[in-house]
């Protein structure tokens, strides 16, 4: 089969900054994929070379088989940007917005029915300039589904709502999946990956650092973080001396030790010196971990 | 549908020109202002029904507010033409509406299209309004060329909008399409003989109006309504004005 989007060795500089060094991606269909990474890692270039807003400065871009650039009127009519900083005209009602949009495809959605998967329907005569921004984000989504696309492009598309619509957000794209669209999701929330994508992409100035499902990729860190209260002080040391232990921090009572595979060798030590640890809480690798551990440093 | 249908456009139309009449500002000065100035100076002005010049052969046979009325609708052309229309494309720019549409399989032309076609719907109808209640309220003379006329201001539109469409194809921001759309509608309304009708004006004056978009559909317009000539200099001009600009705008033009 052959992948909805394959990105091979993109490159793309923006003036005289190098925006995507070297990206290869493919997704296949029906898979949601995630594009993480640290602000202007070159995520949203990507994305916009795929759309075929931009033209790669080298490496192909091939979406369905077809190249963006060229095959664009054919592409246009089965895939769907959600694009950042893009905006309705100030006065338009949400309705008006969607109708329009719905007449520029040959086999669009019914508008009425999206708004209401989107909970925007009591919004339906409302003007664009009158959207809280959560209202604006889920307008752009339906935007970007009315046209029943077979891939949707969807940038950062929950940045900016509130962790109430965040989860009706994720709720609709797993629902939009389930019709079968391609999903193509650029964030930065961690948690937003680990639920929705079958994989991600870390990306970081411009390349590909790594790349699989997101328990994979957080299982790549055995960084374990264990927390816990005590009334009787540790003995200075003790806890720094164990192997694998990277950090200590004491506040107060409250101790958080990080390292790897360290939970069980904290509890014993603990023991050892009589100490009944409160409130003990251990936590295995995160993909935010992963991910903090994989880029870069940032230069100061 | 198909994106590129002639339904496509008009239901693009129909929303541009919702969303037009939606704005009260630019609705005042695009459909009411030019018909409201000249009713104004008409009942306001003492000399509004004397005689324009009563020591010339042609501006004693006609009022102030006749030689006023194809100032008036030069007026009309420059506001649309430089006052409304770009800072709303820019506007569309500004605010990723033409990158979003972009993304559809609608042409992007369509939008510009959809743009013109209220622009010039809006300018129509408010020209219309000016001359009715020019005819009705202050007793206007009717053209005496009115095929002259219609040409004079069919050129005019197109020359003052290809100026407007220029601004609207390289100004960066809204404000920036603000700024050089209202500096050149100030310039043009002078030329145009809004401030000082032209006939009062110096001769040195009136020759480098004619060569402007604006002046010269005023003194075209103007020699179609009550002077016996035919205004081949500057009709001529808006036809160059206009052959050179639209191609250049099309050129020039960004959608991001």
């Amino acid at each position: 089969m052959t992948p909805v989007i394959q990105v091979e060795h993109l490159r793309k500089a923006c003036g005289t900054k190098v925006a995507v060094d070297d990206v290869s991606l493919t997704v296949d269909r029906g898979e949601i994929v995630g594009v993480l990474g640290p602000n202007g890692a070159g995520k949203t270039t990507t994305v916009e070379c795929i759309a075929g807003l931009r033209a790669p400065d080298a490496g192909t871009v091939r979406v369905n088989g077809l190249d963006p650039r060229k095959d664009g009127p054919v592409l246009r009519e089965r895939v769907a940007p959600q694009l950042q900083e893009s905006e309705m005209p100030a006065r338009i009602r949400v309705i008006e917005a969607m109708e329009l949009y719905a007449s520029f495809y040959a086999d669009p959605a019914d508008p009425d029915e999206l708004l209401r998967d989107l909970g925007l329907v009591d919004r339906r005569d409302v003007q664009f300039r009158r959207l809280s921004g959560g209202q604006k984000q889920r307008l752009s989504v339906a935007l970007a589904l009315v046209g029943n696309p077979e891939v949707a492009i969807l940038d950062e598309l929950t940045t900016g709502l509130d962790p109430q619509a965040r989860r009706e957000t994720w709720g609709l794209i797993e629902r939009v999946r389930d019709r079968g669209v391609t999903i193509l999701l650029v964030t930065h929330f961690m948690d937003e990956a680990e639920r929705l994508c079958d994989r991600v992409m870390l990306i970081d100035a411009g390349r590909v650092i790594a790349e699989g499902s997101p328990a994979d990729l957080a299982a790549r860190v055995n960084q374990q973080t264990v927390r816990f209260r005590t009334t009787t002080p540790v003995p200075a040391g003790l806890l720094e001396a164990l192997p694998g232990v990277a950090a200590v921090v004491v506040d107060g009572g409250h101790y958080e030790v990080r390292g790897a595979d360290v939970a069980v060798d904290v509890v014993l030590a603990l023991n050892g010196v009589g100490i009944r640890p409160e409130r003990l809480t251990a936590e295995q690798g995160s993909l935010e971990e992963a991910f903090v551990s994989l880029v870069r440093p940032v230069e100061v | 549908m198909s994106a590129t249908s002639p339904q496509v456009l008009a239901r693009l139309t129909r929303v541009e020109a919702r969303l037009y009449l939606r704005e009260p500002i630019a609705l005042f000065f695009g459909l009411v202002f030019p018909g409201l100035l000249l009713v104004v100076l008409g009942l306001v002005m003492p000399w509004a029904d004397q005689p324009f010049d009563s020591t010339d052969p042609v501006l004693s046979q006609i009022t102030a507010m006749t030689a006023y009325t194809p100032i008036v609708l030069a007026l009309a052309i420059g506001t649309v033409a430089y006052s409304t229309f770009p800072p709303m494309m820019a506007t569309y720019r500004e605010k990723g509406v033409l990158r979003r549409l972009s993304t559809t399989p609608l042409p992007p032309s369509r939008l510009l299209v959809a743009q013109l076609l209220v622009h010039l719907a809006s300018l129509l109808a408010a020209s219309v309004l000016a001359v009715v209640a020019g005819v009705v309220i202050l007793d206007v003379s009717l053209p005496t060329q009115p095929a002259l006329v219609l040409l004079g201001f069919v050129l005019g539109a197109a020359s003052s909008i290809a100026v407007g469409c220029l601004i609207a194809a390289v100004a960066p921001t809204t404000g920036a399409a603000t700024g050089t759309g209202m500096s050149v509608y100030m310039l043009s309304m002078f030329f145009a003989g809004v401030w000082l009708p032209l006939p009062l004006m110096p001769e040195v004056v009136q020759t480098i109006s004619r060569f402007t978009p604006l002046g010269a559909a005023s003194q075209a317009l103007a020699a179609g309504w009550y002077e016996h000539r035919f205004p081949g200099v500057e009709l001529l001009v808006m036809v160059v004005w206009t052959a050179v600009l639209v191609p250049l705008a099309a050129r020039l033009f960004r959608w991001t």
